[in-house]
């Protein structure tokens, strides 16, 4: 792979993944093509990190799962956001948005502005 | 919601367990297959592929089981881990495993066969509807002297009743009863069964539904109406079977015929007394006096009154009382104010356990202590054993079991510990609780009640677990923090074990020894409460020579009074003409009999009494001419009674030392003196003085007495009318008391006189005795029992820590040994080790004792509850028996030889 892809900050994965699932219901495999995808590919994920992450927000009710057929016709397991998942989503990312807001303020502060 | 949805998932994984296995396998073959798909669609060889995919992807069952962890299913597979694991272990050394379970067993089956009984005598609620609003109408009377010592308080008498029947306000119903005996004739032999008599109101307070039948009515309390009769459970299965139809027909009770109009259900008592026959008392209004404080009453409160409300509305009702009724013309009513009658409702609960509560609680905090000193034991064993297991723990944390892991392993293993002796635990409660109840005051309230039932269940596996808890954390949390690779350095070599490590153990034999010590003590102080009380004349001698027996003479059997008489002297004849007996003779009631005497005022005719004022009561009884010569009750100055001066009606009267002391200053003074019950009663001489006598049991004072002829004039009340005692106890002195035999011929000897009378309360003297001493005896053999085990299990305890440490200080000694060390000198080392912790336990111990045995206090007779000798002695005695138990480990290591010592690592 490109060595070029960063690794994951630490937590992120959940949001990541309920991003993922909040444009449509996804495989586990899926969600790990749809992540690269919109990252275009400047993300690694550990594959074997993917479903415990998953199991863990299903047990938490944020995504549901159930079995469906896969684009080629075989059975896979769908994951879709949950309405609670939809606002752990909302406020997560908020979070992250206040949080990078703050982070890049203090790396752009000059010795003026101190 | 959150919640809910993590609760059922992991119910949903931990139930459909290979649903999900199934379903995880599915969902990740899939993700490689498809990663492969991908691969091989992007120009890879498919085997290429399949080996990249498989390589990306990472460890696939460390995945799993992170899987599995989100979903909370790893908690419960690994503590399957941990028991079945825990259960190896424990079956691995069958003798730790054997000796914990052992110990445990012995200290929660103790705990728990107590626990039963405090929880049905002190904790459950009596067994009649709604007992939070039951109350008994105990009131004192601090100005009427001589009743004060009476643990009843002043009695109600039943112009009282009828005054607080009718005008009270706080009450929904209210009654009084008395106990008491009766003969029922008319079936094959006479025989004495227990009575209880109540006033209307009794029952509904109660309100037991009758078993079959119906209650008493207020219409059966009319005087000279029909009479009925209702019986208890026991008597209707014993004479009628349990037949149904008994109710209606009649029952000759004190040779009246009574309709029989109900049964009262199993296991229903009166307050503390079971009973044969229930009879109304039917009191004659119109012939009511004041006095005649003889009546236990009984009442249900109004729904939230307060104890302090009844009690204002009693005291309210007292001047009503005094001025509806009086004890006749030309007596004063309102000498009642001067006793200062004070009502003090107690919860009926209390009247019924009395003073046991305090016996019971101390014996539950004793056994309780034997059940820390168990754990502590058990504690230290464990200790050891983890020790042996350290480089096995360290192994586990090696390989990644976190301290939490460990600490849970550890604790499971003990909590199977502790469960596995709680199951033994609750069997031998049960062989506990039949020990307890032969052991257990024959008086202890509620005994029928005692059972193993939900609660008792309960508290064994809550003790079960909290004993686990606690003697499993200690080696826990002391073990599960060792670091890994420390532990494997030294596990190689067994270097003497560090101070560090030997605390805890050494801590925990101290403190095994310092409850030891407080249980000793309480057990060296019941003791000592024995032996004063046995060392107090009671009254009477050699009791288990001493036979006695009540009979009854009722009027309606025999009309005239000096007839009775008669009948009574042909029973004493006739007592002491058996062979082997040496004397016979009678007395209204024998000391610690259990049930109460008449009391009254007396006045001698050289003092003076200001008007109004009622002088001391004091405790009236009345005796036969032999009756102190048979019980051994010493005459101290004049001489006894004679038969001739009983028919002549002699104005003759005998008076405890006491009372002769208090009067005339010395018995002899008193001889010729002259005293009366009432004015208009004729004066009589007092003519012996007899020693004191311990009536109410050997702990209370003695009451001062008069002892009146059997016969007289007016025993109660006025005119002059002559009266016999109709109900006495006779006494017989005999080597062969309390043989089958015997007691036959006493029979005969009886009925041969008059073939109507039944024998009651056939006893020695030394039954009574026993009996009045239970509680003490109770108390101190429970005391004595858990002070054994204590003292037993805490020596084991110091045992084994000092047997360990010289173990591991082998080669310690033998360099001891090897560089000119006597023999002797490394004796002195370990026993210094052993006598330190025992001095440490004993200081410690101390403190415990000072505080707890004030507890004690009112157990306690003739001992102060610091008693300098008890303590030191028990202190003398646990050095001594560690000094013994040091001894063994010390010949071991005082024969090490330095050679093997040392070739031993």
């Amino acid at each position: 792979m490109d060595k070029k892809q960063m690794e994951l900050l630490q937590g992120t994965l959940d949001m990541l993944i309920l991003k993922a699932v909040s444009l449509g219901p996804l495989h586990g495999y899926g969600v790990l093509l749809r992540i690269q995808q919109i990252s275009r590919d400047r993300l690694e994920i550990q594959q074997g990190s993917l479903y415990p992450a998953l199991y863990r927000l299903e047990h938490q009710g944020w995504i549901a799962s159930e079995w469906g057929e896969s684009e080629n016709k075989r059975k896979a397991k769908y994951y879709r956001l949950t309405a609670a998942g939809r606002r752990k989503l909302q406020t997560e990312a908020e979070k992250w948005n206040r949080m990078a807001d703050v982070i890049a303020g203090i790396l752009e502060s000059t010795p003026e502005e101190v | 919601m959150r919640l809910r949805n993590r609760i059922w998932s992991w119910v949903r994984a931990v139930a459909r367990r290979t649903r999900m296995e199934r379903e995880m396998d599915a969902e990740l073959r899939f993700h490689i297959e498809a990663f492969t798909e991908d691969l091989v669609r992007g120009g890879i060889a498919r085997q290429e592929a399949v080996r990249r995919a498989r390589l990306e992807f990472g460890g696939i069952e460390g995945a799993k089981e992170e899987c599995r962890e989100a979903r909370g299913v790893s908690f419960v597979d690994s503590l399957f881990q941990d028991l079945r694991f825990g259960l190896r272990t424990l079956g691995k050394t069958p003798g730790f495993t054997g000796v914990s379970i052992l110990t445990l067993a012995l200290g929660i089956g103790a705990n728990t066969a107590v626990f039963s009984v405090v929880n049905s005598v002190l904790l459950k609620p009596l067994g009649y509807p709604k007992a939070e609003e039951l109350v008994a109408l105990h009131q004192v009377a601090p100005g009427a002297s001589g009743l004060a010592d009476f643990e009843n308080g002043l009695l109600l008498s039943p112009s009282m009743y009828f005054t607080y029947a009718e005008q009270n306000h706080a009450f929904q119903s209210l009654g009084v009863w008395v106990p008491g005996t009766a003969s029922v004739t008319g079936v094959a032999e006479p025989e004495q069964v227990r009575m209880v008599e109540v006033s209307d109101g009794v029952l509904q307070t109660l309100s037991v539904p009758p078993e079959t039948g119906r209650w008493l009515s207020p219409a059966d309390q009319i005087p000279g109406g029909p009479e009925r009769v209702m019986l208890g459970y026991g008597y209707w299965q014993r004479q009628f079977g349990g037949d149904r139809s008994a109710v209606g027909r009649n029952l000759t009770v004190d040779s009246r015929p009574r309709e029989i109009v109900g049964v009262m259900p199993q296991g229903f008592r009166l307050v503390d007394a079971e009973f044969d026959v229930l009879v109304p008392l039917a009191f004659d209004r119109g012939k009511l006096i004041l006095a005649g404080f003889g009546y236990q009453g009984i009442a249900r409160l109004k729904s939230g009154v307060t104890l302090a409300e009844a009690d204002a509305d009693l005291t309210r009702m007292l001047p009503m009382w005094i001025d509806s009724w009086s004890n006749g013309p030309r007596t004063d009513p309102h000498v009642y104010e001067a006793w200062r009658i004070t009502p003090k409702i107690r919860p009926l609960k209390q009247e019924v356990l009395g003073n046991v509560s305090d016996a019971l609680w101390v014996v539950m905090g004793t056994i309780g202590l034997v059940m820390l000193i168990a754990c502590a034991n058990v504690a230290n064993l464990m200790l050891v054993k983890v020790e042996a297991r350290q480089q096995e723990l360290a192994v586990r944390a090696a390989l990644g079991a976190g301290r939490g892991r460990i600490v849970r392993a550890l604790l499971i293993e003990s909590l199977m510990l502790g469960l596995m002796g709680g199951t033994l635990g609750a069997a031998l409660a049960n062989g506990g609780v039949r020990l307890l109840l032969a052991v257990s005051p024959a008086n202890l309230p509620r005994l029928s009640e005692i059972s193993l039932d939900a609660p008792v269940f309960g508290f064994t596996v809550l003790l079960s677990l909290l004993s686990g808890l606690l003697f499993g954390l200690i080696p826990a949390l002391k073990y599960s923090g060792s670091r890994a690779s420390l532990t494997f350095r030294s596990a190689g070599r067994s270097m003497s074990t560090s101070r560090e490590r030997h605390r805890a153990r050494s801590v925990l034999a101290v403190g095994q020894m310092a409850m030891a010590l407080v249980l000793l003590v309480s057990a060296g102080l019941m003791i000592r409460t024995f032996q004063a009380l046995r060392r107090v004349e009671p009254g009477f001698t050699d009791a288990a020579r001493l036979q006695v027996l009540r009979i009854s003479i009722p009027d309606s059997l025999v009309k005239q009074p000096e007839r009775v008489t008669r009948i009574q002297n042909g029973i004493v004849q006739n007592l002491a003409a058996i062979p082997g007996v040496r004397s016979a003779g009678f007395i209204s009631k024998m000391p610690m009999e259990g049930f109460d005497a008449p009391w009254d005022a007396i006045y001698a005719r050289d003092k003076v009494y200001s008007d109004g004022a009622i002088p001391p009561l004091r405790l009236f009884k009345y005796v036969s001419p032999d009756f102190f010569l048979t019980a051994g009750t010493r005459i101290v100055a004049g001489r006894g009674l004679t038969w001739t001066e009983v028919y002549g009606q002699q104005p003759v009267v005998m008076v405890s030392e006491n009372l002769a002391r208090e009067m005339w200053g010395t018995p002899s003074a008193a001889i010729g003196k002259q005293l009366t019950e009432f004015r208009s009663m004729p004066w009589y001489e007092v003519i012996g003085v007899i020693e004191d006598v311990h009536e109410n049991g050997v702990q209370d004072k003695s009451p001062e007495t008069v002892y009146w002829p059997s016969l007289m004039g007016n025993l109660y009340g006025p005119g002059n009318k002559l009266d016999a005692v109709r109900t006495v106890t006779f006494v017989i002195r005999s080597e062969r008391a309390g043989t089958e035999g015997f007691l036959n011929e006493v029979r005969q000897a009886v009925w041969s006189v008059n073939a109507n009378l039944p024998l009651a309360s056939v006893r020695t003297m030394q039954e009574v005795y026993d009996k009045s001493v239970a509680r003490t005896s109770f108390t101190l053999v429970m005391l004595g029992i858990a002070g054994a085990m204590a003292l037993v299990l805490g020596i084991i305890g110091v045992y084994g820590v000092i047997s360990y440490s010289v173990s591991q200080r082998r080669r310690e000694f033998g360099i001891r040994v090897a560089l000119g060390a006597r023999p002797g000198n490394v004796l002195k080392m370990v026993l210094r080790q052993g006598v330190k912790m025992a001095l440490a336990g004993v200081v410690i111990g101390f403190g415990g004792a000072l505080a707890l045995t004030r507890l004690m206090t009112s157990l306690l007779f003739g001992v102060a509850a610091r008693d300098p000798a008890t303590f030191v002695a028990v202190a003398a005695l646990l050095v001594l028996v560690a000094l013994l138990a040091c001894y063994l480990p010390a010949r071991r290591a005082m024969s090490v030889d330095p050679m093997v010592a040392l070739r031993y690592e």
